[in-house]
């Protein structure tokens, strides 16, 4: 006979401002990634254009629109996430502490697709470090940004990064970073498919 | 719902399958929405309640910038070391089609909200105290290139013409057919040149003899080349690119 198993707990990891902020987000990194690969393509930094097919706006002047547009949208929903983040203390208790070591050894059983999930509600060490990761990534992505829109009236800015021609590449650069992490964050919701209800729902099975 | 449709099939798969059959599905749906998206969004700017809101915001961003603008605050100046040569040709048309314009017979027409709108001839503008300044030249499509370029303050001229300096914008009309008008407050910022020369040349026709307006605190489409005539208004005058959706502030 077999083991009467007890009711599946429901546990809430995802607050509601979390979860809208994170589609939000979603929608606002789409916008703004495919419109600048055509902004991208009317002056390439290096030798190679994005495929038109992947890009919003039509031509420049219509990517432009787009991409100063989303900008509000992004950069407002990014300050409800930072401040709900620091004030609830939910970046504390959730990406803290993160070591070295941890990661390393995340990464590692990740690869080898020992990656255990058995307790979905903590995020591990690699999570950790990937979710911190993008956060600095988008700052870093609106305040470069910012430079390359404003090389004068925020001169200050633009000169942190070596002027207006150094803020074009990290703009590019803090691009690529997001687009890596997003790339491999849905890769990891997609061997983890039951994580994905969650950020809709708020709620996960623990076990 | 395909999960139901599948329903009856997968009953006789083991759950490893199950879920793997199930991944697949996730990863086609995802797909599929991300392409429907990707497809709607080639042909999203033309809809005209997109295209309706894309313009509110661009509004609003020009009225964010002017209240960013602060008419005090230089654009960076250069040593002649970091100029960039040579300088790169830009005009909505190819090099080949560049306007000559006659030195002899050329006049500058003024109409709009000035007091002395009399024409004035080259040497006439010539004849104006005269500044340099070596800024760097920065284009909506993302490049950027230093150059030197010499004239008189857009403000000292706008003070010699009796314009209404209380007005909303400066209007230019160029002999290549192209346009554009910019806010007051720029119009008078101490960097705004009326421009005569280039590199310490009279300014070669590919550069905009015989004259351009030099605003290093806007984007280099805001920089006017061959004027031919200058007015003031209150009346938002557009401009080549912003009348097809350029940001019409686009200020550095």
């Amino acid at each position: 006979m077999s083991a009467i198993q007890p009711p599946a707990a429901w546990v809430k990891v995802h607050p509601a401002v979390v979860r809208l902020t994170h589609w939000i987000n979603a929608l606002a990194i789409f916008v703004m990634v495919t419109s600048g690969w055509r902004i991208y393509n009317a002056s390439p930094l290096f030798d190679f254009k994005f495929p038109r097919d992947l890009t919003l706006g039509g031509w420049l002047g219509g990517s432009l629109q787009w991409h100063f547009a989303a900008m509000w949208l992004l950069a407002v929903n990014g300050l409800v996430y930072l401040l709900y983040g620091f004030i609830s203390g939910r970046f504390r208790s959730r990406f803290l502490p993160i070591t070295l070591r941890g990661i390393l050894g995340d990464v590692g059983d990740a690869l080898r697709g020992k990656l255990a999930h058995d307790d979905l509600t903590v995020y591990n060490m690699a999570q950790r470090a990937a979710y911190v990761a993008i956060i600095l990534a988008i700052v870093v992505l609106v305040a470069s940004g910012l430079a390359i829109w404003k090389p004068v009236q925020l001169q200050w800015l633009a000169a942190i990064m070596g002027g207006f021609e150094g803020a074009r590449l990290v703009h590019f650069l803090a691009m690529c970073a997001v687009v890596l992490i997003v790339a491999v964050h849905v890769v990891m919701v997609i061997l983890v498919p039951r994580t994905f209800p969650s950020m809709i729902t708020g709620n996960i099975r623990s076990r | 719902m395909k999960r139901r449709a599948m329903g009856h099939r997968l009953d006789h798969q083991s759950p490893k399958e199950i879920a793997l059959i199930e991944r697949r599905l996730f990863l086609r749906q995802t797909l599929s929405l991300g392409a429907l998206a990707l497809l709607s969004g080639c042909n999203l700017t033309e809809e005209e309640g997109v295209q309706s809101v894309l313009s509110k915001m661009s509004r609003w961003n020009d009225g964010v910038q002017a209240w960013l603008f602060d008419p005090k605050r230089l654009a960076q100046e250069y040593p002649a070391s970091a100029i960039t040569d040579p300088f790169p040709f830009n005009a909505y048309y190819g090099e080949d089609e560049v306007r000559e314009v006659d030195a002899g017979s050329y006049s500058l027409e003024l109409s709009g909200l000035i007091r002395e709108r009399k024409p004035w001839t080259l040497p006439e503008l010539y004849a104006l105290p005269q500044t340099s300044q070596t800024t760097r030249h920065i284009c909506v499509e993302g490049w950027s290139a230093i150059g030197k370029w010499s004239g008189v303050r857009f403000s000292t001229f706008l003070e010699r013409i009796g314009a209404d300096t209380g007005a909303k914008y400066v209007g230019f009309k160029c002999a290549d057919d192209y346009y554009t008008s910019i806010d007051m407050a720029s119009a008078l910022h101490p960097q705004t040149l009326l421009a005569f020369r280039f590199a310490d040349q009279i300014l070669p026709p590919k550069y905009g003899f015989p004259m351009k307006l030099r605003i290093p605190t806007k984007l280099g489409f805001k920089n006017p080349k061959h004027i031919k005539a200058i007015f003031v208004t209150n009346m938002y005058p557009g401009g080549y690119w912003e009348d097809q959706g350029y940001n019409w502030f686009s200020g550095s």
